[in-house]
This record gives structure tokens, C-alpha cells and sequence, in this order.
């Protein structure tokens, strides 16, 4: 009984697997999380105009393809070195918005609320969102019901609601229409009902996870997140802080084009997923999370009303910083509320009506950087091109890779409380698989990879043996 | 000379027809659809998709509509399963030569190859795909040809010499290493014949031929108007 593998890990977003090895003692000495494939986008885009590639990078995931075509049109507009109409970048923003309240309701409510709700050892074959609706039908309508606000709402903006076209290089390609306009207005209203309602509920339940909290890891580490000049929550643009595990700002200011400087990409023998790490440190002493969680503990504030007051309740709680990725779910909750907040904000502005929505240019700079804030995380694209425009070199840094280094030191801890290796149950495994849903990863996007929705728990002998394997499909 | 008048049954109805037409223009006139993709009114008719194959009793094999001309007393037939399947084998072949990516391709959901697809439904691919690894010539300070969404229907070659008068374009090579060059294989931008007039673009059919700067599903054609032009100048060869 010396490795245990976990394959695959369940209610993520793409494919992996986790493997456990064991001691001689029957204890956990270590934890890695596998991610199996790799998809190659930074290569097979090299040739491709530079204007093509938010079509195409959105293509890699179709869970935040927005975020994906986001990040890749703000590059787009820095290699034609164009300052995007302000209406367009509200409707970008707004768009933004609408795409966290969708993705931030799916992880929560179908991929993380099965073990919140039921119970992290409970029956697999019901631990998910079916056996959700059979005991919460309420919650489990909630849920639905949000995340069907926020893909509409993308739907009335861009046309589609996974991979529109709407958003391209500098800016968007249709004004917005009142209709649309009040449309979305009216909406609202309810899904920040649920939101708050959901809320509450969750800082009801949050101490019966006292357990959750201390032992889902990964320590302290830094935490990376766009802010503004001010230092409030940004999610579409902003300046890159970093904040250490004791309150301290690291770096602040960090502009999308210097975003290298500090962040640096180590690669793995056992992941096509590569780690990043702060470059300052170097690695692997530089580990940082991003995401929900991280955000909240790099901004001083969110900037709107209601996600303040929950804001500074969270920091009251669990401290300036605060450490278990436990509380990631509890971040994505407050996130839902400034997300709402902020379409509310930007849609009553009249502003956001105007039709110069598209600046028009050709290659005016050789290299563009767009940064921009994921549901999971600090997302980077990072282009050259040649004077023609064809693209010559792309880097893309996905939100699950800044992850990489916490969420392998985070199943680590919690690997060696909850699993005991002389007597395996189910629901230790699963408990492990949750410090990975807790970060609501994207392995498809963080390796650019091929996936199916599944996750394997493999534990290994000291001597890498194979000793026991869970598979869950 | 007045030309002779004719008589052909097209799928059984008997229609006049004018000597020196086509089966395609006088099936047409009768109200009869023929899917093409390489023939553009206006333009010289090459027969290069194979689309518009019809069958003509007393003749063994399939004949291409548009550069097949009628003869007095023809009986030619424009659909039967027999046609519906060989232009299906057709339309995938085309799909399966080269790189076509609907999804983010800048003609996506105003493209005719695509809509041919769904015309005669087509909705998968039954060949292995050769993915061809072929360049994009961005060279050109306002269009871009990606060699990859290429059918080699030479619209834009036909464009070119018999409306704009240019003769940029010309195809090179044989059979499936065959592929549209401009002047004598130059990169599109040194090509000194061209004048800009952007004709071939909104004569292709795909997304192949499109201007700069349009992204993912932006790119619209006008191929209509690149008929108009050439009937107003009487351009027929």
C-alpha cells in the first residue's frame, strides 16, 4: 500500500489525476496532481493574423471562452497600440461580469455544492448536482437559475453564449441597444436576491468546515490580483499586486507588459501543466495562488456597496489574509455580488449606449500583452508578430497555472490528514479531490489541453511502485 | 447572325434555349437549382468543383453544368440520389483537402462552401483530413490569402483578368499540390501587377481571400456585385 492513484478527480473542469505516495509507515509523504494532456495552442497559432487569435484562443475553453477572447482582444489592442472607445470598454467589462456570474454559479453551485451540501463522505453515486436537486431542490434551482442570468446576459450582449464574436481587436462589434439594455436591468433584481440569499446560507454553514479549513492547505502563501491605482478589486483591467501571507504588498503596479519580469514558469516532469512562480523569490519559494480567494486578499476593497460590506465581514473573520482555500468558495460568493453590482453600475450609466464601440488600426507595436482577471484567476496573453502581423511567438499563462504549485501543496496537506493508507475509504479520496475543486480549476485551459471531465487518485510505493488506483468517470 | 434556338427537356419539362448556352444557364432560367461554388455569373466558366454535375441521357459519364452547352433535343436530369451522392463525395473531398475550421475562420456564417454544406447536408466528414500545412500570406498591406480555406475555384484568378484586366493570380503546381500564386509567385504585397481593388476578395467564396483587420466571423462578400460589374461591362468569354 504505497501509492494510491486518484483517476480521475470528478466536477472539475477537464482532465487529471492525482497521485498519492505513500511512506513506509502507511502515511502520505507526498501529493501530485497530474494533468494528462496537452493541446498546443501557442504553437499551431504561429502564422495566424494577429486578429484571428481571439476567435481561436477562446477556443480553449468553452467554459470562459469570454475571459479567453477578453484577454486576447486586450492584446490584440496593444500590438495595434489603439486606446478602445470608453463605451466599448464598459461593454467589455460588463460582458466580464456576466461571465464570472455564470462560471463562479457553476463551480459553486454543480461542482462544489455536493460536498457542501451532502456531505464530503457521502454516497458518490448521489454526490453531485442530480442528488443536489433531489435534497436542495431550492438551492439546486437557485444555482441554475444564476448561472442562466449570467449566460443570458452574454447571450443578449454578444449573441452567443459560449464563443461569441462580439468582442475583437479594438473593442466590440455592435453598439448596445436600450431594449437589451433594460432587459438585462430587469433581470437583476433576482439574481442578486439569490446571490445574497446564498450568502447568507453559506456564513451559516461555513464554521460546521472548521476542519475543511485548517487542513485543505496550502499555508501561507502569496496572493496575486488586479487592482486599480487605489488599490479596489478589478476584474477586466488593473495593475498586478502581489501581497505576502502577512499582509505585506510584495509589488504593486505591475503593468500587463511587465507582467515577465515577475513572473517566472517552471515545467514538471509529471504535468503538462507548468508552475509558475514570483520571480522575485524564485522558485520554488515563489508560490502565490490567484483566484477568487486571492483577489480578495490582494485588494484593500471591491469598490461597490454590498460586496464592501462582505468584504470587510471576510477579512474580520479569517484575518488581512486570509489562508485556507477552503474559503475560495466563500471568495466566489462575494465575487457573484460584486459581479452584479458592477453590471448594475455600468448598464445605469447612459454612457454604455453610445455607438463608438470600435477603434480600427493595423500593426502598430510587435508585441502585445493582455492581462485581464479570470473567474479562476490572473489570465495572460502575451503575442509577437511580425510587421505583417502574422503571429510569431504567443505565451499564454492560465489562472489553474499560477494554482499549480498551491493546489500540489494543498492536496498534499490534506492528503496526509484525511488518507490513511492501511485503510482506504472513498470519501478521504474525495476530501483530497476537494481541495482541487476548491480552486475550481480549468485543466483544459491551463494546459491549452484536451480534456474530458473526469480525475484518477493513484497511491504509489516509496519505490513508485503502483499500489492502488480510484478512478471516477 | 441570330443564334439558333433550341429545345432540351431539363428533368423531364421541355424549355427553349438559345445556341452557345450552357445546361447551367438554361436550367437556371427554368427555375432549376444546380449547386455551384466555382461558377460566378459574369465570369468564364471552368468546371473546377464538380458541383454541377448533371446527367445527360446517351452520355456514360456525369457532365459539369456549367461548361457543358446544351444541344438540340438533350435530356439532362439535375438531381437524383445518384447526383445527390456524387456531389456529397465532392463537397467532403473539398473539406477533407484542406484546413477548414468554420469555427474561426473570418467567413464563418457568410461563407458559400459552408452553406453548401448545409444545403446538401453535409455535416461530417467521412475521408481522414490531409491537413496540409500551408502558409498565410499577410504580405498584402489591406487583404490576406490563407492558402488553408482555399478550394482553388479560381474565381479570384478569373476576377482579376477578365473584369479587373490585371492578371495577378494564376494557379501553380499539379493535383493536390496545386495552389493560387500571385504574379509569378511572389508574395501577394510585391506583386506589381496588383492594383488593390480588392475584386478577388469579393469573389472568393470562402474565407481565403479576405481583408485585413476583420476578425472571426467579420468578413461578408459581395459576389453580386462583382456579377453586376462584370455584366455591365459585358465581360463574357
Amino acid at each position: 500500500m504505497n501509492r494510491i492513484v486518484i483517476d480521475s478527480v470528478t466536477r472539475i473542469e477537464g482532465h487529471a489525476k492525482i497521485t498519492l505516495h505513500m511512506g513506509d509507515d502507511g502515511k502520505v509523504a507526498d501529493a501530485r496532481l497530474n494533468v494528462t494532456q496537452v493541446r498546443g495552442f501557442e504553437k499551431f497559432t504561429e502564422g495566424r493574423p494577429f486578429y484571428e487569435m481571439p476567435g481561436i484562443t477562446a477556443r480553449i475553453c468553452g467554459i470562459c471562452p469570454v475571459s479567453h477572447l477578453l484577454a486576447s482582444s486586450k492584446a490584440c489592442d496593444a500590438i495595434m497600440a489603439v486606446r478602445i472607445p470608453e463605451p466599448a470598454r464598459k461593454l467589455r467589462e460588463l460582458l466580464h461580469c456576466a461571465q464570472f456570474v455564470q462560471s463562479h454559479a457553476l463551480s459553486f453551485f454543480y461542482l462544489s455544492s455536493p460536498d457542501l451540501l451532502l456531505g464530503m463522505e457521502s454516497d458518490p453515486a448521489k454526490r453531485n448536482v442530480v442528488g443536489v436537486i433531489e435534497k436542495y431542490p431550492e438551492m439546486a434551482r437557485d444555482g441554475i437559475e444564476l448561472r442562466k442570468f449570467g449566460q443570458q446576459v452574454i447571450e443578449a450582449l454578444a449573441k452567443e453564449r459560449i464563443h461569441p464574436s462580439w468582442v475583437a481587436p479594438g473593442g466590440v462589434n455592435a453598439p448596445l441597444t436600450q431594449q437589451t439594455r433594460d432587459r438585462i436591468l430587469s433581470g437583476l433584481p433576482r439574481a442578486r436576491a439569490i446571490a445574497d440569499k446564498t450568502m447568507s446560507f453559506f456564513k451559516g454553514v461555513v464554521d460546521q468546515f472548521q476542519e475543511e479549513i485548517e487542513f485543505f492547505g496550502p499555508g501561507p502563501t502569496a496572493c496575486a490580483g488586479l487592482v486599480d491605482r487605489k488599490g479596489a478589486l478589478q476584474l477586466y483591467e488593473g495593475f498586478l499586486r502581489f501581497r505576502a501571507s502577512d499582509g505585506l504588498i510584495l509589488e504593486d503596479g505591475i503593468e500587463a507588459s511587465d507582467y515577465y519580469r515577475y513572473i517566472g514558469e517552471a515545467t514538471t516532469k509529471d504535468s503538462y501543466l507548468k508552475s509558475p512562480y514570483y520571480a522575485v523569490l524564485g522558485y520554488p519559494a515563489g508560490i502565490y495562488r490567484v483566484g477568487p480567494l486571492a483577489r480578495l486578499n490582494a485588494a484593500d476593497r471591491c469598490g461597490t456597496y454590498k460586496a464592501d460590506l462582505e468584504f470587510q465581514e471576510f477579512h474580520r473573520r479569517f484575518g488581512l489574509v486570509a489562508e485556507s482555500s477552503f474559503l475560495y468558495h466563500y471568495a466566489r460568493l462575494i465575487e457573484i455580488i460584486y459581479g452584479l453590482e458592477r453590471m448594475e453600475a455600468l448598464l445605469n450609466d447612459p454612457a454604455i449606449l453610445d455607438t463608438h464601440v470600435r477603434a480600427k488600426a493595423g500593426v502598430n507595436s510587435l508585441e502585445g500583452v493582455g492581462m485581464i482577471e479570470a473567474p479562476r484567476g490572473v489570465l495572460i496573453h502575451h503575442y509577437k508578430v511580425n510587421e505583417e502581423g502574422a503571429i510569431t511567438w504567443a505565451n499564454l499563462i492560465v489562472a489553474t497555472g499560477h494554482n499549480n504549485m498551491a493546489i500540489n501543496k494543498g492536496i498534499t496537506e490534506a492528503a496526509k490528514h484525511y488518507v490513511d493508507g492501511t485503510k482506504l475509504r472513498e470519501g478521504m479520496l474525495n476530501r483530497v479531490s476537494a481541495v482541487v475543486r476548491a480552486y475550481d480549476p480549468c485543466l483544459s485551459c491551463s494546459t491549452h489541453a484536451n480534456g474530458q471531465i473526469a480525475m484518477q487518485i493513484q497511491l504509489l510505493s516509496p519505490e513508485g511502485v503502483l499500489l492502488d488506483e480510484l478512478r471516477s468517470h | 447572325m441570330t443564334q439558333k434556338k433550341l429545345s432540351v427537356r431539363i428533368d423531364g419539362e421541355l424549355v427553349n434555349a438559345t445556341e452557345g448556352q450552357s445546361i447551367l444557364q438554361v436550367a437556371r432560367a427554368a427555375g432549376k437549382y444546380i449547386p455551384t461554388l466555382c461558377y460566378l455569373e459574369g465570369l468564364s466558366s471552368v468546371g473546377a468543383c464538380r458541383l454541377c454535375i448533371v446527367e445527360v441521357s446517351g452520355s456514360g459519364r456525369l457532365l459539369p453544368a456549367c461548361t457543358t452547352p446544351v444541344q438540340d433535343g438533350m435530356s439532362v436530369t439535375t438531381n437524383s440520389p445518384k447526383l445527390a451522392r456524387y456531389r456529397r463525395i465532392t463537397l467532403e473531398l473539398l473539406f477533407a483537402e484542406r484546413n477548414h475550421t468554420c469555427s474561426v475562420c473570418v467567413s464563418n456564417g457568410n461563407c458559400e462552401l459552408q452553406a453548401m454544406a448545409k444545403t446538401l447536408g453535409v455535416t461530417s466528414i467521412r475521408y481522414p483530413h490531409n491537413f496540409p500545412k500551408l502558409p498565410v500570406d499577410l504580405s498584402h498591406t489591406r487583404y490576406v490569402l490563407d492558402h488553408n480555406r482555399c478550394i482553388l475555384c479560381t474565381r479570384c484568378v478569373r476576377v482579376c483578368a477578365e473584369v479587373e484586366g490585371a492578371h495577378v493570380w494564376a494557379v501553380t503546381a499539379r493535383g493536390i499540390q496545386s495552389k493560387i500564386v500571385s504574379d509569378l509567385n511572389q508574395q501577394w504585397g510585391e506583386a506589381s501587377n496588383c492594383t488593390s481593388c480588392g475584386k478577388c476578395v469579393q469573389a472568393c467564396p470562402t474565407g481565403a481571400l479576405a481583408e485585413k483587420g476583420f476578425a472571426v466571423e467579420e468578413m461578408t462578400k459581395r459576389s453580386d456585385h462583382i456579377s453586376m460589374i462584370a455584366g455591365r461591362k459585358g465581360v463574357h468569354a
